[in-house]
Formats: C-alpha cells, structure tokens, sequence
C-alpha cells in the first residue's frame, strides 16, 4: 500500500510539475499530462482496491511546525471506497482528454490546463485521504480553487467568468460553514485530529453536536448541490471542459457526500435524533424532485447533466437519510442497507453522469454547440458516442437492468421497509419519499427521452449537426470504459455489494451482505428473500430471450421480407426538420401541468402590417421560467448585502492613515478584552 | 424442470391471450353501438397479416426504430412473466418485485418515446411528448397503490402478496385501504394502456391521439410487435388487477385441478375486466389533455389515502 500510495502522489506530482516544460508544444504538453493521468487512474484504482479489501485501516503521517497541522493520511474502507470511484472516473476522463483537448490547442496553455487537471484530481484523492482537520480544509481548498481555475478554462467569455465567480463565493460559503463545524468537534476532542474527532474525551451538548449537523449539511451540501444551495452547480459546471465536467460532476460533489458520511456515522458515531436522519431526507426528496424538474427545462445539453446532478444527489440522500433514521431507532441492519444504497447510487452516478458528460462532449466537439434543438440526426453521424450517450441515458433513468435501476431500487427498499419503524409519522413520510422518488424517476425518464431523441434522433436541425463526424478513438475509449461499468455494475451486484458491506459494517456496526445477496449472489433480496427481490442478471436474460423470441416469430411468420424505405409522411409536403417536434414543443406538457413550480411567462411580439391588424409580418415568441430560489432567495439576500456594503463604504475612504488607525484601534481593543 | 414448464405455459399464455382480451373490449363496444362487430379473434388475424406484409420504413430513422419493437416487445412479455397468472407461485418470482414490474413497462415507454421521435415527424413527437407526461403522472400513483396492498401482505414480491391474499380465501383485511387501492390502480391502468378516457385506441385524430400517434410511422412486423405488446401491457395490467386485487380462486398449488380452477377463473376474470373496459370505454369522451392531470392526481391521493388508512385501521 505505502507502495501504491507514494507513487499515486509521485504520478501526480509529475503530472503537476512537466506540462508546462514544453511551453508552445501543446501535443506533447498533452501527452505528458494525460498521459502521467492514465497512470495515476491505473494506480489509485489499485490503490482503492487494496484499501478496501485490506483487514486494517493504512495510515501514515507527517508533523508539521504548524500547531493542530499534521499531513495524516487514513485509507479506510470509506476513503478506499472513494478512491476507487475517483480513481476509474479520473482514468477514462483522462484518456478521453487526450483526443478532447486538441481543440484547445493554440487557444488555452496546454500545460496550464494538464497541471490543474492533475492537481484536481490529487487534490480530490487527498480530501478523502486526509485524516486531520487543519489538512481535510487545505486540500478541500485546493480542491474548490483548482476546479474554479479549471472551470474559467474559457475566461474570456462573460458567462463564464460569471459563473465562476458564483461557484467560487458560494464554495466559499461552504468552506466557512464546515471550519465552523470543525471547530465544533476540536472543543470537543482538543485537536484537529480525525482520530481524536471519533474518540472525543467528553460529549458535547445537544445544541452544539446539532449546530454541528446543520454546519455541516451547509457546508458539504454547498459543495453537492442539495437544494436550496445547487443554483451554482448548473452554471459552473457546464462551462468547465467537458472532460472537467465529468470530474465535477462525477466525482468532485462525491466528496461531499463521503464528508457528510464521515461526519454522521463516523465522529458523531450515529448517535443523533430521528429528525436529523429526517432532515436528510427532506432535503434529498426536495433536491430529487427539483433536480429533475428543473433539467427538464434545459436546453443546453450540459447545464441539463447538471441539474440531474442535483436529482441524484438528492437520491443518494434519500438513501443515507433513511440510513439515518433506522440508525437512531436501533434498527442496524436496515441502516446499514440505506447507506449501502446510498453508497451504491455514488459509484453509480460517478460512471452514468461522467459517462453522459463526456459523451455530452463528444457531441459538442463534433458539433461546436450545446443547444439540443440544434443538434438531431446525430446517433446516423457517431454511432459509437450515440450507443455510449444511450447507455448513459437508460442507467440514469433507472431502468432495469442498468447500474441505475438496482441502487434506486434498494433506496426504495429501504424507503419501503419503513413498515418497521415506531412512528406513524415516520412510517407514512417515508413511502411518501418513495413516491416522489417515483415521480422523479417518470421525470428523469422523459427528460432522457427528450435530451437522447432530440440530440441524436430524426434529422438534423442545423448545419452544425449535419456536418457531425465521430470522435476520435481515444474519445471512444474514455466514453466505452465507463459504459462498460455502468453494465458491469449494473450486472454484478453480487461483486459490488460485498464491497460496499465493508464500507458499511465499520460504520453500522453489522455485516448485511450475506443478507442482501441470496442464492450465491444471483439475486438481491434486503433484507429477507421473502419481502422483496431483484436479479438484474436473470432480468438481462429474460430480457434477451423475449426479444429473441419477438425476433424468431417475426421472421418465422415474415419470412425476413427486408423493409422498403421510403421517406416518411409529411402531409404531402417534403419532410424538413422545421417539422420535427422541438425540446421546447416536447416539455411543454410537463411546464404547464407543474407550473406551479415553473410559473412559465410567454412573451408575445408582434408587428402587423400597416394595412389590416390581422396580417402578422413579424412575431417573436419567448418562453421563460422563473427560477424560484435565484428569484425569491438570492436576489434579496445579495440585494441586501450589496445595499450594506454601500453603508460601509464609509468607512473606507481611501486613506491609509485612516486605515493604520483602525488597525490601531482594533488591536487595542483586542489587547483590553484579553487582559 | 416442473419450474421451466410453468414458466413456458406462462409465457404462451401471455402471449396467445392478449389479442383476445383486445377482441373482447371491440366486440363489446361494438355490441354496445349497436354493430354486430368483427369476431373475438378478428386481433389474431390482424396480427397475422401484419407479420406477413412487407414494412416501410423512413429513410430518416436510424438503428433505434427497427429495434424499439423488440425492446418494447421484450419489456413487456419479462414483465408479465414475473407476476403470477394462473398459478399464486410463479417460478420468476425472485427475479423482481413490484418495482422491477413497472420500471420494465417504463423500459419499454422509453423506447416507445425514442421511436415516436425517430421518424422525424410532427405527429409522432405530439404522441411521444404527451406519453412523458403521462407515463409520469401514472408512475407514483402506480407504485403507492401497489404498496399499500404490499405492506397488508408484508411483501413486495408479488407472488408473495397474492399467494398470502389467496390463502385468506375472500378475507379482505383492510376493506376500505383496499376499495380505494384498487380504484387507483384501476385508473392507471386506463392511462398506462392508452385507453379511454385518456387516450382513444380506435382513432387517429392527430388532436387526440397519443399512443396510436408515437405507432404511426410502423408497418408491417414492426407495427405487429407493436401492437401484440401493447395487448400484452393490458393484460399484464388487468392480471395485476384481479390477482392482487382479488386472487381468488387462483391455483395455490400444483395439483391438476386446481392449476385448471385457476386457469379458467383467471381468463373469465381478466376477460370480465375487459367487458368493464369496453363500457366506460363506450360511457365515457376521451377527457382534454390538461384534464388528465387531474384525473392521475385523484388516483394518486387515493393511493395515498389507501396509505393512511392501512397504517391507522392496523395500528
């Protein structure tokens, strides 16, 4: 292990340090950079491997001169679990670079870019690593300024300078919140260190441990994109490369949730009341629902990923929630199944979103835009990223029998095994949730519908769209990688639940996966056989077979006459794509019935001829929805801030003996309230 | 080898009994307009010539058009063979449960909306955009209904909750849980199968149609793995009805007489149903589609109530 990890950290600093030696040379800048990347993946994926099935926890350290600093690292099982899921993300965003960037060449430095990218995903490795403190808080903050660098890749655009300011000041926000919460657990323990954090000398009282929770559920939640805190993620992380989107998207909010777990299960040791786990929850019902809602009314292909981003950090919450909850009420094997469940969607979105971003990229790069409505007749021009984004598409909608549709349908068992618990309130909020989730899940399945058939279906809407050709190999291959674990993950619960167990059992305290996997693992069963079951394998199979049945009749009877082609109805008129249904024509059904939370506003322009009022000459029709908490929640808060800066100006006038003079005062000040 | 038997006759019957369950709801409401009507196995025929004829294709579609039938096909038939027909065990059980059931019938939407998109048409857009709305608004309401009756039994497995429900031989547990369960499901039903009052099978008004607008590009066999899985979603739909619902008389063992008990309580139950569809079919006007909203959301709150009332009549 201390093998693997050196030369992890070894990799990285070389992939830090040698991109920008070849100032001027972007193809060998390039290599250099992705290159050294691919290896790091290939090794931290042997590191996570190793971490999680290793029977004790690794650790190493380092002192520092700095008082509560000390560089400590720890590989769980919990750390291992996201090493390995940043590790295989991480590995095919990189090999996917290697074709993606050429684009760049000539206008952004190669070797800017190849340093940051590396820095980004060590300094991810390090958060999750990290066993002090002082140490999680500096690499968390490398993490959040290198991913800002990356996402102002293209700084001379306005829009993306603006959101990379949003997402800077509200990470900011968050990173405040959670030195708060770890000042909290330093009372606590008398140091910054994690070890210390989970064995503290004496318990703190019950207002400070829930000021705690609810820092941070701010602070990481911030950083995952729960709602009401998300309106960063749809503008930040669109605008970064589409290979830094993967990252963001794909793993980069993960961290959050593997803090929050941290944090709960393991300093707080799970001890805690029902309406934390509850609050959870709520929150990741309300951030599904929201997610997917507001992802429907994107037609910007990548903001779209985004906020699905946010639905299914809503759902892993759900399944963590639930988590908490059995957790409180003594009910470990269950708890152990919704964090299982939770832990399960992680890895699960981690390969389906980069797996989406990525191909949403592919797409971009063949196509020089992000606008759906003017893509259309894509899958005819690139197959493979066609296949790749459908793959994507189908697991992210949950159905069966993909990656997708078997950790949902665990948070639903979980949500469903409520029967058990003591509270009639509890016992009805819980199947609610898992309503909602099945609302969300409809949602997630029409807006794929949509962003799949209006992208790569019918024919192409522009000139862009028409010229598309397919991306090179190695785009392929970074995309065909994470396909390939969507299937794999979705396939073979009976390897991925074992591992997870090991991930859960420490924090829980029992060991479920004999529990959750019956009959040699072929089918998942939580908690017994008898209350439910699923086998995506024999489901796979059932699947095939039908369809080979449906194949053998129809040439049985049919006799394989081939089909006639022919171009389709258009009611006597050549068939143009102005024709074709729009993304905005295909929603607008789901805008009205829920215009509650969209309260859509169509503006109407219109000129008429000088002649009569009932001759058009010209019309111009906008269509908008109101983004209720930029609306109702930021715009006042920002508006009052900006209003008190104003009051504050006046103590800034520009003088430096002014200024010398408060420094002055202050210190003064601070002297008397310490004497 | 008794299980691959079971499982085999299970499918045959799925697959030989749907088309006749659509020739029932024709013929009744022909009978109820006053026409004599096409004969009860008029479908089969129709099918027959479909898988014979020569398919047209647009040359504008790409590779997901000729396999969205199979998909939508195969979806289907592994849905209904994972719930119990005839039999309260059937082999599949452990293969899904409840959810497994309907996110299967929601593969084959999704391929369906992909397919009404593919050809490039107005029409078959119009019919895929109003089946997301629908298949949306249906999936809650589906799934709390079939909850409520998986939590009387204690299950999620569905031969698990029939088999249990059998064996109380005519005993409902919780009367009015169960009434308004039923009406849901009932409800989505209508809307998941396309049928009135959500959407008409009989018309092709491009204003109206829905399921029949996302098929319109199809011919031949395509059009007949089409059509012969759309019956196969109805029946799926109506057994889920009678033996959740009402089991009764369902075979709960292997004895012969039983298995033929159950067999012919089975096919005139489901056949009943269909007889009920064909009257409101023929009572009721397809509603608005901005109605349909309204009418998804009275099932979902019946299936919420349902909910309430099995938590508070059981304790």
């Amino acid at each position: 292990m201390t093998v693997l990890f050196v030369g992890l950290l070894a990799i990285y600093m070389a992939g830090i340090i040698f991109p920008p030696c070849f100032p001027g040379r972007p193809r060998i800048q390039n290599l250099v950079a992705h290159g050294l990347a691919i290896g790091a993946g290939l090794v931290g994926t042997a590191l996570g491997l190793a971490g999680l099935l290793a029977p004790e926890p690794w650790t190493a350290s380092a002192e520092s001169t700095i008082p509560f600093l000390s560089f400590a690292i720890r590989l769980d099982p919990l750390a291992s679990f996201f090493v390995l899921t940043i590790s295989v993300v991480g590995l095919a965003a990189s090999i996917f670079a290697l074709g993606y960037v050429t684009e760049f060449y000539g206008r952004s430095s190669l070797g800017a870019m190849g340093s940051l990218f590396n820095g980004f995903l060590l300094a991810m490795m390090l958060v999750v690593m990290a066993d002090n403190g002082f140490f999680f808080l500096i690499v968390w903050e490398l993490m959040s300024l290198l991913s800002y660098f990356l996402v102002v890749t293209e700084h001379e655009k306005a829009e993306v300078r603006y959101a990379g300011l949003f997402y800077f000041i509200m990470t900011h926000v968050g990173t405040a919140c959670i030195i708060l919460t770890f000042v909290i657990f330093s009372q606590e323990a008398g140091s910054f260190s994690f070890e210390d954090f989970r064995h503290p000398d004496q318990r703190l009282p019950d207002g400070l441990r829930s000021i705690a929770f609810f820092m941070a559920l701010i602070g990481f939640g911030a950083k995952a994109g729960i709602v009401p805190l998300h309106v960063w993620l749809p503008y930040a992380h669109p605008a970064a490369p589409s290979h830094i989107s993967a990252l963001m998207s794909g793993v980069m909010i993960k961290t959050a949730v593997y803090a929050l777990i941290r944090v709960y299960f393991d300093f707080l040791e799970g001890v805690f009341p029902w309406w934390w786990g509850f609050t959870v929850l709520s929150i990741g019902a309300l951030s599904a629902l929201l997610g997917v809602m507001y992802a429907l009314m994107e037609h910007d292909l990548k903001s779209l990923l985004a906020f699905h981003s946010v639905e299914n950090i809503g759902i892993i919450l759900l399944g963590i929630g639930a988590g908490m909850i059995f957790h409180t009420y003594g009910l470990h094997e269950l708890a152990a199944l919704g964090l299982l469940a939770g832990l399960y969607h992680t890895i699960n979105h981690a390969t389906f979103k980069a797996l989406l971003f990525l191909g949403a990229g592919a797409v971009q790069f063949a196509t020089h835009t992000r606008d759906i409505e003017e893509y259309g007749g894509v899958l005819r021009r690139m197959p493979w990223t066609g296949l790749f984004f459908l793959i994507g598409a189908v697991s992210i909608a949950a159905l069966p029998p993909t990656n997708g549709f078997v950790s949902e349908w665990l948070v639903f068992q979980s949500l469903f095994l409520s029967v058990q618990l003591p509270t009639l309130f509890l016992k009805l909020m819980l199947p609610i949730a898992a309503a909602i989730l099945a609302l969300t899940g409809a949602l997630a399945l029409a807006c794929f519908a949509k962003a799949f058939g209006m992208a790569f279906l019918a024919q192409p809407r522009s000139a862009h769209a028409r010229k598309a050709v397919e991306v090179p190999v190695s785009m392929r291959i970074g995309m065909g990688i994470l396909a390939g674990s969507c299937v794999v993950l979705g396939l073979a619960p009976m390897l991925v639940v074992p591992l997870l167990d090991r991930v859960t059992g420490p924090l829980t305290g029992v060991a479920i996966s004999q529990k959750v996997l019956a009959l040699d693992g072929w089918v998942v069963a939580p908690v017994t056989v008898e209350f439910s079951s699923i086998s995506t394998p024999v489901l796979a199979g059932l699947l095939v077979g039908a369809g080979l049945l449906g194949l053998l009749i129809a040439r049985w009877l049919g006799k394989g006459v081939p089909a006639r082609y022919t171009r389709t109805w258009g009611c006597g008129l050549p068939l143009t794509p102005r024709m074709e249904y729009t993304a905005t024509g295909f929603v607008q059904p789901i805008k009205q019935v829920f215009e509650t939370v969209y309260q859509p506003t169509v503006k109407l322009e219109r000129e008429f001829l000088e002649q009569s009022k009932y001759f058009i000459r010209h019309q111009r029709v906008e269509f908008h929805t109101e983004p209720l908490f930029e609306t109702y929640l930021y715009r006042p808060v920002v508006r009052k801030l900006l209003a008190l800066a104003e009051r504050l100006r006046v103590i800034q006038v520009g003088s430096l003996h002014l200024y010398l003079t408060y420094i002055f005062v202050t210190l003064v000040l601070l002297l008397l309230w310490a004497g | 080898m008794v299980q691959v038997v079971l499982i085999v006759v299970q499918l045959i019957m799925l697959l030989a009994l749907a088309p006749f369950i659509v020739g029932v709801i024709r013929k009744v409401k022909a009978r109820l307009q006053c026409r004599r009507g096409a004969g009860l196995f008029q479908p089969y025929a129709d099918l027959a010539k479909l898988f014979r004829k020569q398919p047209v294709r647009s040359s504008t579609t790409s590779w997901i058009f000729a396999a969205a039938p199979y998909i939508v096909f195969a979806s289907t038939v592994a849905a209904g063979l994972l719930m119990p027909v005839f039999l309260s065990h059937t082999p599949l059980n452990f293969a899904g449960n409840i959810i497994a059931l309907v996110y299967l019938l929601a593969l084959g939407t999704f391929f369906l909306i992909l397919a009404g998109l593919d050809a490039g048409s107005a029409f078959g857009g119009m019919g895929s955009s109003r089946e997301a709305i629908i298949a949306t608004l249906a999936e809650p309401a589906m799934m709390l209904s079939i909850l409520a009756i998986a939590l009387t039994a204690g299950s999620t497995n569905l031969s698990t909750i029939v088999h249990q429900s059998a064996l109380l031989e005519g005993v409902v547990l919780a009367p009015p849980a169960h009434l308004m369960a039923l009406a849901a499901m009932f409800i989505v039903t209508l809307a998941e199968t396309g049928r009135v009052p959500v959407d008409n099978p009989a018309t092709h008004l491009e204003l109206t149609m829905i399921h029949e607008a996302m098929l319109l590009e199809y011919s031949g066999r395509y059009l007949a793995l089409m059509e012969w899985a759309a019956g196969i979603k109805l029946l799926v739909l109506l057994t889920l009805i009678v033996n959740v619902f009402a089991p009764w008389g369902i075979a709960t063992s292997l004895a012969p007489a039983a298995l033929a008990t159950g067999t012919v309580v089975y096919v005139l139950k489901v056949a009943g149903l269909a007889v009920v569809i064909g009257v409101i079919e023929s009572m009721f006007a397809k509603l608005r589609l901005f109605r349909v909203p309204e009418l998804l959301g009275a099932a979902f709150i019946l299936a919420l109530l349902a909910l309430v009332f099995f938590y508070t009549l059981r304790g």
